[in-house]
């Protein structure tokens, strides 16, 4: 990268590429040899210096093509134009044909709800998973995406949610109905009572703030064994979600759904019904995210995430909007722990860990910073890649630090370009 | 009951240095280029295993004495892990110099994230750990209570050799900050970045340099946590990357003798709440101080508050 400028001037020199070849194999076999080389077993150890060889002559072959590329003029050009910055923000207008669009979205809803009906028990859930991560990607990106807040604690609010409706069963046998608005709320509300302090500061303070807030949380829950459980975490009855007040139990219940409906039972009634109510959720929540976006609140937002300084000077309260969108993320984040409480009906201290925070972080950077439909594709693909690819699961959390690293690099704005709505249109 | 002052006093002198070495990384990374530097605890994570690999072959060749692998080991692992210092700067930092701010510290999570898989995958998901070598303590105080029952308060020597190798670091860092050109260069680019690359200082080396620095002191301090505790897996780096990072506020982010002071107090400060509150909820504690430092006093106890400019 470095000698972009010095290349262009000067002729292809042998040199350098040497140089910069030479340079990365030192580098690399001074990084892998020994990390990847040498295993440590108990205490002692034993060679897979294969495995090293392999990354070293991976990286120094990667190095030696880059720097005859950043030589070759043409060549130069266009790796410049694929990997160019855009520093801006792009505002692409929303000047589609508008029936076109209507025939996708249509298309689209078609296949949502179509879509329960031709899986299995397994893909299902694996589906009831993905949409609650898209309720979280669609929460944390009021955060980031609009406000430009960096919050790596996110999965606190989630922690809040599930453990609101388990701790609710538990000492007072409330339902899922019951619970859920208490459980957003309460997430809210902690939210709120986080951010207020702490909303003064700059970014990356803020950053490892959050951070710090959601491993308390998690931690609080770990060790609060008279309450919470501690690592045992709550288990939930079996059924825990309701059809309005009709279990979906098996039994001879006459207020349970399928005698009610008069239907033969059958076990997936209930991720059908789970997976409906969250389609609805999400939909609601994109809903809002869209309005938010146009109304005055969503401006301010942006305007704030691109210079706070002159936000303030113009007499906008960058604390109270802050404070909104925060409060706001963190009430979705309460929504999707609910369902998550309802999905698996347990909950524990390790679902709550720093890496779900980052990987919602992941699925918000890759969906674009911003981006409504963009974030909700990209948590699907997120969460439905590792299961279709499950030789890979360990590598799985490489691939979201991965893929956090080049979109930043590649799109620092995101992958997706932003629509923006105009106001002025005649 | 003096006993147990003593004695979590010299826990806490030994546990505050090794978060005033890390704290180091984040301060001086913060005071060039104003960023925090999120995969800082995973360099530490990494050397720690460095440690423990390097120990592992050296005392599969030779017999050596316990003084002797010690410093072989220092002067292997902290090269190494400064190393990673400088490729994590030119793959996670360097591309989005002059990006804003939310970029950099996503791919500075994301370099975080892969490191720690990168570490998951090459040495697997298991504890680890190296054997306890360097025992024995030096009894400081001891008491009999009125049950008759014998308590000592006592530093073992591996908490005498942090404390040593900690001091010998940092003198090191001071008189290379203080009185080498890198290290005036260094404090040019952190009073005035455009300021000192007009007057010819290379500041892209300088930035390097400082993650250099960062990185090794944590390899120090990884080095010697490895031989005190003697077990590690690959997710430490975590909650001791927020920890040190709370020391490098504490003390006001960007002092370098700040780190060390923060790093004391809230070494001081955790083992003391551990010995007679509460040790589960010594990290909530930490974390908790964070925060209320953050609120009350961002600029710490040696930082000057900053005036924000258009």
């Amino acid at each position: 990268m470095s000698n972009h400028q010095q290349a262009s001037s000067v002729s292809f020199s042998y040199l350098a590429v040497i140089r910069s070849t030479v340079f990365a194999f030192l580098i690399s076999s001074v990084l892998f040899i020994p990390m990847v080389g040498i295993k440590l077993s108990g205490w002692g150890y034993r060679f897979a210096f294969d495995q090293a060889f392999w990354l070293v002559g991976l990286v120094t072959l990667v190095r030696f093509f880059t720097s005859i590329i950043v030589q070759v003029p043409k060549w130069k050009a266009l790796a410049l134009r694929i990997f160019a910055q855009r520093a801006y923000l792009p505002v692409v207008e929303d000047t589609k044909n508008r029936f076109r669009s209507r025939i996708t979205i249509l298309l689209i809803l078609l296949a949502i709800i179509a879509n329960p009906l031709f899986l299995g028990q397994y893909w299902l859930s694996v589906w009831i998973t993905a949409l609650i991560y898209v309720l979280l990607g669609l929460g944390l990106n009021i955060v980031i995406g609009f406000a430009g807040l960096l919050d790596l604690g996110y999965v606190g609010f989630y922690a809040i949610g599930a453990y609101t409706v388990a701790l609710l069963f538990k000492f007072y046998g409330f339902g899922f109905w019951e619970s859920l608005p208490i459980a957003a709320f309460a997430a809210a509300f902690f939210g709120a009572i986080l951010a207020f302090p702490v909303l003064r500061m700059h970014g990356d303070y803020l950053a490892i703030v959050t951070l710090g807030f959601g491993e308390i949380i998690r931690l609080v829950i770990h060790n609060w064994l008279p309450v919470t459980g501690g690592p045992n975490g709550i288990r939930l009855p079996k059924p825990f979600i309701s059809f309005f007040g009709l279990n979906f139990s098996k039994g001879n219940d006459p207020y349970s759904f399928h005698n009610f409906f008069h239907l033969p039972y059958s076990e997936f009634y209930r991720p059908i019904f789970t997976y409906y109510l969250l389609v609805l959720f999400v939909a609601a929540v994109a809903f809002v995210c869209y309005r938010l976006k146009e109304m005055p609140l969503g401006r301010t937002w942006e305007a704030i995430r691109e210079d706070e300084l002159a936000c303030r000077s113009l007499g906008i309260n960058a604390v109270t909007v802050k404070l909104a969108a925060f409060t706001m993320g963190a009430f979705v984040g309460g929504i999707g722990g609910a369902f998550f409480a309802v999905l698996t009906e347990f909950v524990s201290p390790t679902s709550f860990s720093f890496i779900e925070s980052a990987l919602v972080v992941a699925i918000v950077v890759l969906g674009g910073l911003g981006s409504v439909p963009g974030v909700i594709i990209s948590a699907i693909v997120l969460t439905l890649i590792p299961e279709i690819l499950r030789d890979t699961a360990n590598i799985r959390i490489l691939v979201f630090g991965v893929i956090m690293l080049v979109v930043m690099i590649w799109r620092p704005r995101g992958l997706t370009r932003i629509v923006r709505p105009r106001f002025n249109r005649p | 009951m003096e006993w147990k002052y003593i004695q979590q006093i010299v826990n806490g002198i030994s546990l505050g240095t090794i978060y005033g070495l890390i704290a180091i990384g984040y301060t001086m990374v913060y005071g060039i280029i104003g960023m925090i530097n999120f995969a800082h605890g995973e360099i530490y994570m990494i050397s720690a295993y460095l440690t423990a690999i390097v120990i592992a072959v050296l005392t599969s060749f030779i017999q050596l004495p316990v003084a002797l692998v010690i410093v072989i080991t220092l002067f292997c692992t902290i090269p190494i892990t400064a190393l990673h210092g400088y490729v994590l700067e030119k793959i996670a930092y360097k591309p989005l110099r002059q990006s804003q701010q939310l970029a950099p510290l996503i791919t500075a999570i994301g370099m975080s994230l892969i490191l720690q898989n990168y570490v998951q995958i090459s040495q697997g998901a298991r504890n680890q750990g190296v054997p306890s070598f360097n025992v024995g303590h030096y009894i400081l105080w001891t008491s009999v209570d009125a049950a008759g029952v014998t308590n000592q308060a006592q530093i073992s020597f591996n908490q005498i050799l942090i404390m040593v190798a900690a001091t010998l670091g940092v003198l090191v860092l001071a008189y290379v900050i203080h009185y080498t050109s890198l290290g005036r260069q260094c404090r040019s680019t952190q009073q005035d970045r455009l300021m000192s690359s007009m007057l010819g200082i290379n500041t892209d080396r300088v930035i390097s340099f400082v993650f250099v620095i960062g990185a090794g002191m944590a390899g120090l301090g990884g080095v010697l946590v490895t031989l005190n505790y003697g077990t590690f897996d690959f997710f430490i780096g975590f909650v001791t990357g927020i920890k040190a990072f709370t020391a490098a506020v504490l003390g006001g982010i960007g002092s370098i003798t700040g780190a060390m002071i923060g790093g004391l107090v809230l070494g001081m400060a955790e083992s003391f709440f551990a010995g007679f509150v509460n040790a589960d909820y010594k990290d909530v504690f930490a974390f908790a101080l964070l925060i209320l430092f953050m609120v009350f006093k961002p600029t710490g106890i040696l930082g000057r508050s900053e005036v924000e400019k258009v």
